[in-house]
């Protein structure tokens, strides 16, 4: 190890001084302060017409949605305040009911695989799913959305779902085996491998010396790992469940694939039938209307998606600092 | 990075070490992440040690051991019977042929040289040996006269319970420490002020309790590394097992900390078997009624303490005691 | 108790056949004796398991044999046409090599913010409070959805300011989507990989590494360069790898800021920039535009290229495995 230094030390002269250094390094480290910063600003601005127009109307519901975007294109480079009008309840639950569903379940099955995976899996299975695993955490969400659209929807749409269903809210929307069912699957799909694979990390970190305590008080394998080695690993798995939160809540393509793409707010009161009804998360609306930028009414309401998607990931991570926080005094490693 | 040789004899105290209050007590405090690549695999093989030429002259191991010595009356009944048992890992054998028996209100200390066998021998007490894939036994170890191989491995634990070298309380509560203990030690979860009373009292045996002032809602790895230790004892001891395992509790900790827990153990012995392995002679007198001395896997001598430090029979255990190698 | 007879034990032979040996088993916490509560949560987590097994082997399945059915060479060749027919539709060159370039661009942007901003927190960190921000922050970036990226890139690429990156239209806007504005964005989500990666190679060498260099009277920085960053090279080749593997998967931010075309489409005559300057697509964008959910219906086109996909990522996971077994194997030979 010495020689290391010695023979690198003695190739380099170094063209920088300490002090240069430092406030060249320091410069650089504050760029993702000032990008922060900038994503706010240059965000918040451009929603500022629309969000100083609807106010938190834009919480609410009862108007189609896609209608008054779609009228938008038309408003001209100089829309009067009246065609900001924007109620987008829909693409707000849309977002919450596919996230929500798709992350609390993933977690659910992330957390008991994990533990399969680190406590009974054999040893042979163990060591051809975790890299498995892994790469599934690293698959191209288009990936599944091409999965989703052409298996699971033409699936739903020609064996679940009868025509009878269809005909039953033919009036109000159009059911096609994209939606609610579809989207939670591909998503709960996408997030969980990403889950699992930071679980079973933490969990192989667990020190030895916590498991064998366990084992030493007649702890059986159970007690063990779910009482000491998961209650320890809390923090990474929340960590885990907040980063697969923000993926579920950013995703747009493969979403916008197979939502439905209708801003429609599914009603669980409709029965079975909710489980077919499509709907229209938040990055898929900006995703599909992309493309009317140029209307200054329809790019303010796509900031205003943005600017929500921006603040509720930026209090994800603050979430999950504070979620953290408790057990950080505990002493466990976050 | 070879470090010079340790040319310290090992009569003198691992605690008068001036090392020992630099063996990291941070470290305890914050646990090591370990990245454990296999399961169970955590054992490392036993440490070989090369017994310098200042041994004096050649021992033929089949005959310097000597035959124990009749126990002391006065102890209670036998708890724990160890018959020929030879342990090892793969073609490595650690311990050989080795049988005592152990009764309640006895400290046996084990002693030798690193490497001798004892802590795995110690650890076969209460089956954490097995955790080693290619570990194996032969003989047969009794619990009041029942094979330990025949109790489920829960039950065999709670009888038998451990303390190890580096104190590992979990990343919880003081209180959630004991009362994990407690809930996993009976098939019906007690009730809360049970549990409570039941923490207190192992606190109070441990010694902790006073100490806390009351707040057993700190977090246990913010104890000093003496209160994580007795935090432990109490946790091992938080369901009156049998037999209480110890290997080496005080090695990490500093001197005024080990005087601590060895009267602890001296408290605890009453209502306990307590075998410890320690390293440190000056130790193993202070707190053991017997002794067993190990080398390179054979059971040397056991007897009571005073016999073995001042008049030993087998010549290897007159040059351990004397400090001649190890 | 009765005592021993006080007689030398003769030390008996070490077992030579297996048959001999007392095998330990791990018995003996047999789940039959469990409470039904932990029964339930183990086979809870048995199930998870087979079910994570089920679903992993047949997306892996599934995409295999899709892909290797549809893909073939002169696919790869031939540069993607518009068309109605799936014959008529063309290839994939030019959308892969889009890929190549946007990550290509993507690395050369972020490794070095990622590793700067690294070794400024790190090793100089002063003062702490703006260390810690900056580490939230970089948190802050991992966690935010790559759609809200990308629609922050275009605001700010369609300043007037950036019209170089792309390029004015007649109008006087600015486009404002390139391969260059596409990479930038995509720099965004591989900082933070390349920043922890380099973090906790930092963290992980011993003290003695950096004492040794200032003893002999070199300054931090030289230190750093010379001693500690060639030491950390694999953790920060993983970290870039693995960047690498989240801009080849990303969509949204090329759907927003790449443009619709399919083909690479150069703007201006300066060759190389003119690539650069202008838009085309992806790999990702491909499989979009190709499935049902885009225009061209596609599907064995978009397998074939979601497959080509996959196989990039495998190969980027490998390289992260090799890289690390290649580490650990220095490890202990050192």
């Amino acid at each position: 190890m010495s020689n290391v230094i010695t023979t690198a030390i003695a190739r380099v002269r170094e063209p920088w001084s300490d002090r240069q250094a430092t406030v060249l390094l320091g410069a650089v480290a504050c760029f993702v302060l000032v990008l922060i910063g900038a994503m706010i600003i240059f965000i918040v601005h451009a929603a500022w017409p629309s969000l100083s127009a609807n106010g938190l109307g834009i919480f609410t519901g009862g108007h189609d949605v896609d209608k008054q975007l779609g009228s938008m294109l038309v408003t001209g480079q100089h829309p009067p305040k009246s065609a900001y009008h924007l109620n987008a309840w829909p693409y707000v639950y849309a977002t919450i009911l596919i996230a929500g569903v798709a992350v609390l379940g993933g977690l659910v099955i992330a957390v008991f695989a994990s533990v399969f995976i680190v406590e009974f899996a054999p040893e042979r299975v163990r060591r051809v799913l975790v890299p498995t695993v892994r790469l599934l955490a690293a698959v191209p969400s288009v990936v599944f959305g091409l999965i989703g659209i052409l298996v699971l929807v033409p699936f739903i749409d020609h064996d679940l779902l009868s025509t009878k269903r269809q005909e039953s809210v033919t009036h109000l929307v159009q059911l096609d085996g994209t939606g609610v069912m579809v989207s939670i699957i591909v998503l709960a799909i996408m997030v969980t491998p990403l889950m699992i694979a930071l679980t079973v990390e933490a969990l192989r970190a667990i020190p030895h010396g916590w498991k064998e305590g366990a084992a030493a008080l007649g702890a059986n394998r159970w007690e063990a790992i779910w009482g000491v080695s998961v209650r320890a690993a809390r923090p990474a798995i929340i960590s885990a469940a907040v980063l697969a939160a923000s993926r579920a809540l950013g995703e747009a393509v493969m979403l916008s694939m197979i939502s439905g793409s209708r801003g429609w707010s599914p009603n669980p009161l409709d029965g079975l039938t909710y489980l077919f009804e499509p709907l229209r998360p938040l990055a898929a609306a900006i995703v599909e209307n992309v493309d009317g930028l140029n209307a200054p009414a329809v790019k303010s309401s796509i900031y205003v998606f943005a600017t929500i998607l921006l603040f509720s990931s930026l209090l994800l991570s603050i979430g999950s600092y504070l979620a953290r926080l408790p057990l950080r005094r505990q002493g466990v490693r976050v | 990075m070879t470090s010079p040789p340790r040319l310290r004899s090992h009569a003198l105290s691992a605690t008068d070490d001036p090392f020992a209050s630099l063996t990291d007590p941070a470290a305890s405090r914050e646990p090591v992440r370990r990245s454990t690549s296999d399961d169970g695999a955590a054992l490392p093989p036993p440490i070989k040690r090369v017994v310098l030429d200042r041994t004096p002259r050649p021992i033929d191991p089949a005959t310097d051991v000597v035959a124990p010595i009749a126990k002391d009356q006065t102890l209670g009944p036998e708890r724990l019977r160890i018959e020929h048992v030879s342990i090892g890992y793969g073609e490595a054998r650690v311990v050989k042929d080795l049988s005592l028996s152990i009764h309640q209100g006895e400290v046996l200390a084990l002693i030798g040289p690193s490497g001798c066998g004892k802590t795995t021998f110690l650890r076969s007490m209460n089956r954490l040996t097995e955790q080693t894939a290619s570990a194996w036994r032969e003989g047969q170890i009794l619990l009041d006269g029942r094979d330990i191989y025949e109790t489920e491995l829960p039950r065999l634990r709670r009888k038998i319970a451990m303390v190890f070298q580096q104190p590992n309380p979990f990343p919880m509560s003081i209180f959630d420490n004991i009362a994990y203990a407690i809930r996993v030690q009976n098939r019906k979860t007690p009730g809360k002020a049970e549990v409570r009373e039941r923490v207190v009292d192992s606190l109070r045996r441990a010694g902790l309790y006073d100490e806390l002032g009351g707040d057993l809602d700190k977090p246990a790895l913010r104890l000093s590394g003496g209160q994580q230790q007795r935090l432990c004892i109490a946790r091992a001891i938080a369901t009156n097992p049998e037999v209480l395992l110890m290997d080496e509790p005080c090695s990490a900790l500093d001197p005024r900390s080990t005087a601590v827990i060895e009267d602890l153990i001296g408290e605890l012995r009453e209502s306990l078997a307590i075998v410890i392995v320690t390293h440190n002679l000056a130790q193993a007198h202070r707190v053991a009624d017997n002794v067993a001395f190990m080398y390179l896997g054979d059971l040397v001598e056991h007897g009571p303490v005073d016999q073995v430090f001042e008049q030993p029979r087998a010549q290897r255990t007159r040059d351990y005691v004397a400090g001649v190698f190890g | 108790m009765s005592s021993a007879p006080v007689v030398p034990r003769p030390v008996t032979p070490v077992p030579t056949t297996p048959q001999e040996r007392r095998p330990v088993q791990p018995a003996g916490d047999s789940v039959r004796n469990w409470r039904l509560r932990h029964r339930i949560a183990h086979g809870a987590a048995w199930a998870a398991g087979i079910f994570v097994i089920a679903v992993t082997a047949s997306i892996m399945g599934f995409m295999a044999w899709k892909g290797l059915h549809y893909l073939n060479p002169s696919l790869i060749w031939q540069r993607p046409t518009p068309g109605l027919a799936q014959g008529d539709t063309g290839g994939i060159r030019d959308p892969l090599i889009g890929t190549l370039l946007a990550t290509f661009i993507g690395t050369l942007f972020a490794a070095p913010l990622g590793i700067a901003t690294a070794v400024w927190v790190g090793e100089y960190g002063k003062p702490a409070k703006l260390a810690r921000a900056i580490e939230s922050a970089i948190e802050m970036v991992a966690g935010m959805p790559n759609i809200v990226l990308a629609i922050f890139g275009l605001a700010i690429f369609q300043l007037p300011f950036f019209s170089f990156l792309s390029f004015k239209a007649q109008g006087g806007g600015v486009y404002g989507r390139s391969f260059i504005a596409a990479g930038l964005i995509m720099s965004l989500i591989a900082i933070p990989l390349i920043y922890t990666a380099t973090r906790e190679g930092l963290a992980q060498l011993p003290a003695k590494l950096r004492e040794g260099s200032w003893a002999l009277g070199k300054t931090k920085i030289c230190t750093i360069r010379t001693v500690l960053l060639p030491q950390i090279r694999p953790n920060i080749a993983t970290g870039i790898v693995l960047g690498m593997g989240r801009i080849v998967g990303d969509t949204a931010i090329v759907v927003v800021l790449l443009g619709a075309a399919l083909q690479i489409d150069p703007v201006g005559d300066t060759p190389g920039l003119n690539v650069l300057r202008g838009g085309g697509s992806t790999l990702t964008t491909y499989v979009y535009a190709a499935s049902p959910a885009g225009e061209g219906n596609a599907p064995q086109k978009a397998y074939a290229a979601a497959f080509l996909l996959l196989l990039i990522v495998v190969f980027l996971n490998a390289l992260v495995g090799w890289i690390g077994r290649r580490t650990k194997n220095s490890e202990i030979t050192q």
